[in-house]
């Protein structure tokens, strides 16, 4: 038994990016923002963690977006509506902590990082909470669900790198604009680890500027998402050893060594590239035997 | 009192030669023949004490089968082990026999003598049925059906909760296990290498118990997809939590956070598990041509000899302790000093250096003497100030064991903890919740297949006869 793709859709013109709909009823009822889960695609595939971006429990669905980056999630991409992934775990990790505040709670999310600030909108929205998304990346094709997130009623506000599109420049410079304006309750940011490094270094209480509550997702590389293999782990400033998969993946942004979450980040990089080279060659060659195929060049 | 010829030499093991072996992942002692195994089982003296059966924490009748193996009838010789053990092929390669049944042998406390080899016989045995039926496709149609009947919810597919699991369906309730990972089998799986445990031999151990009528449930993280209040809303009446040991230890000295530094869980699973050994998986695993092990178990031994069939040079054991104190199996120990791992005893880390890249490079030990005996009984190890030296190394593989597992036990409410997270439970097995059983790892702690196996026997016997008074609850 599989976990079927109901939906499926490319977020930008590239094909980088893209939304997948997976019918998982029993995790539906369960996920909440915050969440991970883990996908397993084939027999021969690896464990690996993507936040959940959305439920719906009446559909029973789990929506997840992926970006390409290794063999893993490029095969992933390759996969069409009706298709079963092998094995889909979740809900993982604690879920986010939602309540109601005084003043406006701003989530930031970079890059691939917006979907997963989607349900914490939600979630935050129905507690009544003044909400402030902004939603940044480094060019205009790679903003999506903007509309979903304008549907929600919640303050949106758009920025990239070069600006194509909303303002020019980071989701710092906007949040730093926000906090120049008015006091806010809380910050919850995702994307890579550098933006999420200089959104906490930005919150973290300055001569002009506030201290504000900041939460971050982790993503780190792990096996088996539920506490076992403590390859997930992180340092904290407090000199504490933590599991993202059992102790987050949602944690106190002002409490993490961002620099060797980085260098974590690295551990495979050498044999990934390697990997992902000849997947890509084998897919080459695969489409020339299709074409070829195709044209009757190799039929007996 | 009739006088016996005692044949004081146990029927050595045929092993795969250690130059070989160290270059593949296949099983390393090859099992007797039918004629080593009656020699063997000839020993038996058949005493009347039996001390072996009370050594065995599941109780098999080892007299019994013994002599069933000296008249050739294997087939009633792995019936009359599965009347009591459910995973033979598996006990009988991993169990700690020479501190269990064998210890107790009377053969071995004869001067010069050494026990009967109880395990490779049960082993054997083992094997013997698997290759008579064949390790088939397995056949669902071939499933008995105890829908209908009381439903147990059993969490972890490890030792104990399959053998929990054998044991309520054989008294035909209608279990199902639920399992996080994508395989049955836990520790026997993710843990114990394909070269001491072949996984084929825990798949054909499993299906027995799905064709009794156990249904298994995969991927279902119990505490996170549902609580145990859900699942008493889909109608579990009783449950068994085995879910087994949990967060590795990593050592508190700086450098642990270095790529290169990982928990033996974590390297384990990704070699057994998840198949990062051949190249046409695509987990991967962290290489190095000198890797340092640290700590003195099974998990120890079982992660340095994976190093070296990884091609590693050079795979040194840090152990704070001297030989002596080495808990892990015997053979394990022999093997491994046999395939080239080296020892170094009396050790400890006190810092891991990197290359300034965020990898490991170097490792700083501290040279340890005993002093007097701890809680455990085994000496403790003290340092020697000023005796640290660096030693080069690319990776460093924690092996020091497991704190509990809080995803299930945070998630539920009323069921009481010990203060290192573990469940309490009393002689029955159950927890502070009346129809809440636990046993295995996550009660005592990291311990061994059988002690769980053991466990997960003693909860289906507990279990049933909560449900008996339940269902029919006395006058």
């Amino acid at each position: 038994m599989g976990w079927k793709i109901l939906e499926k859709k490319f977020l930008n013109p590239d094909q980088t990016l893209y939304e997948l709909v997976i019918a998982a009823p029993d995790i539906a009822k369960k996920a909440k923002g915050g969440n991970f889960v883990i996908l397993r695609i084939s027999e021969q595939g690896e464990r690996f963690p993507l936040t959940v971006a959305d439920y719906d429990r009446e559909k029973g669905t789990i929506t997840i977006v992926v970006m390409k980056a290794g063999k893993s999630t490029t095969e992933l991409s390759l996969m069409e509506v009706g298709d079963e992934i092998l094995d889909f775990v979740g809900p993982l990790g604690k879920c986010a902590h939602i309540d109601k505040y005084e003043h406006p709670v701003v989530l930031v999310g970079g890059g691939v990082g917006i979907a997963p600030i989607y349900p914490q909108s939600v979630e935050l929205k129905e507690k009544g909470n003044h909400v402030i998304a902004i939603l940044g990346a480094r060019t205009k094709e790679l903003i999506f669900w903007e509309e979903k997130f304008r549907a929600l009623d919640v303050e949106v506000i758009i920025t990239t790198d070069d600006g194509t599109h909303g303002q020019k420049g980071f989701v710092t410079d906007r949040l730093r604009e926000l906090m120049e304006k008015q006091p806010l309750s809380q910050v919850i940011a995702i994307g890579p680890l550098i933006m999420m490094k200089f959104v906490a270094l930005l919150t973290n209480g300055s001569k002009d500027l506030p201290k504000v509550p900041t939460t971050v997702s982790l993503n780190p590389i792990m096996v088996d998402g539920t506490g076992m293999c403590g390859g997930c782990r992180f340092l904290t400033l407090d000199g504490q050893t933590k599991f993202a998969c059992v102790d987050g993946p949602d944690v106190d942004g002002h409490n993490v060594d961002y620099d060797n979450l980085m260098a974590r980040n690295s551990r495979f990089q050498k044999v990934e590239t390697e990997r992902k080279e000849e997947f890509d060659h084998k897919c080459r060659l695969m489409a020339q035997a299709d074409k070829l195929n195709a044209e009757g060049a190799c039929e007996d | 009192m009739r006088k016996y010829q005692i044949n004081n030499n146990r029927t050595p093991m045929p092993v795969q030669d250690h130059h070989e072996r160290i270059h593949n992942f296949d099983e390393v002692a090859q099992g007797y023949t039918e004629e080593m195994a009656i020699a063997e089982a000839n020993r038996c003296i058949q005493c009347k004490t039996r001390p072996c059966v009370k050594g065995c924490p599941v109780e098999v009748p080892i007299p019994e089968f013994i002599k069933l193996i000296t008249e050739r009838n294997f087939e009633g010789a792995i019936d009359k082990i599965k009347e009591k053990n459910v995973l033979p092929a598996i006990c009988g390669r991993v169990c700690p026999q020479e501190s269990q049944c064998e210890v107790v042998c009377t053969l071995g406390k004869i001067k010069g003598s050494k026990p009967v080899a109880i395990g490779r016989l049960e082993r054997f045995v083992a094997d013997w049925e698997q290759r008579v039926k064949g390790i088939g496709e397995f056949d669902e149609g071939a499933c008995v059906d105890l829908s209908g009947n009381p439903k147990v919810a059993v969490i972890g597919a490890g030792p104990a909760g399959l053998t929990c699991a054998g044991e309520l369906a054989k008294m035909e309730y209608d279990v199902t296990i639920f399992e996080a990972f994508h395989k049955t089998g836990g520790v026997l799986v993710y843990g114990i290498p394909e070269f001491r445990l072949p996984k084929e031999i825990v798949r054909k151990e499993i299906d027995n118990l799905r064709e009794c009528g156990v249904k298994i449930r995969m991927n279902s993280v119990i505490g996170q997809l549902f609580d145990l209040k859900d699942l008493e809303e889909q109608g579990f009446q009783a449950f068994f939590i085995a879910v087994g040991a949990g967060l590795p230890i990593f050592l508190k000295v700086p450098g642990i956070e270095l790529n290169g530094v990982l928990s033996a869980n974590e390297y384990l699973t990704r070699v057994n598990l998840m198949k990062a050994y051949r190249k046409d998986y695509d987990t991967m695993v962290d290489e190095g041509d000198t890797i340092a092990v640290l700590g003195g178990g099974n998990v120890t031994m079982d992660s340095a000899r994976t190093a070296l069939r990884l091609g590693a040079k050079k795979v040194i054991v840090v152990y704070r302790r001297s030989e002596a104190e080495i808990p892990a199996r015997r053979e394990e120990y022999e093997h491994a000093v046999e395939e080239g791992v080296e020892f170094h005893f009396l050790r400890n880390p006190t810092k891991i250096i990197g290359d300034g890249k965020g990898f490991v490079k170097e490792m700083e030990v501290i040279k340890m003497r005993l002093g007097e005996p701890d809680a455990s009984g085994r000496r403790r190890p003290i340092e020697i100030p000023g005796s640290e030296y660096t030693m080069p190394v690319d990776l460093v593989i924690m092996a020091i064991g497991t704190r509990a597992n809080p995803l299930l036990t945070q998630n539920t409410a009323g069921l009481q903890l010990n203060k290192w997270g573990y469940i309490e439970v009393n002689k029955q097995m159950q927890t502070s919740i009346p129809n809440v059983f636990a046993g295995g790892d996550i009660v005592t702690g990291s311990a061994t297949v059988i002690s769980a196996m053991g466990a997960g026997k003693d909860a289906a016997r507990a279990i049933h006869k909560y449900m008996q008074e339940k269902l029919s609850p006395s006058e």
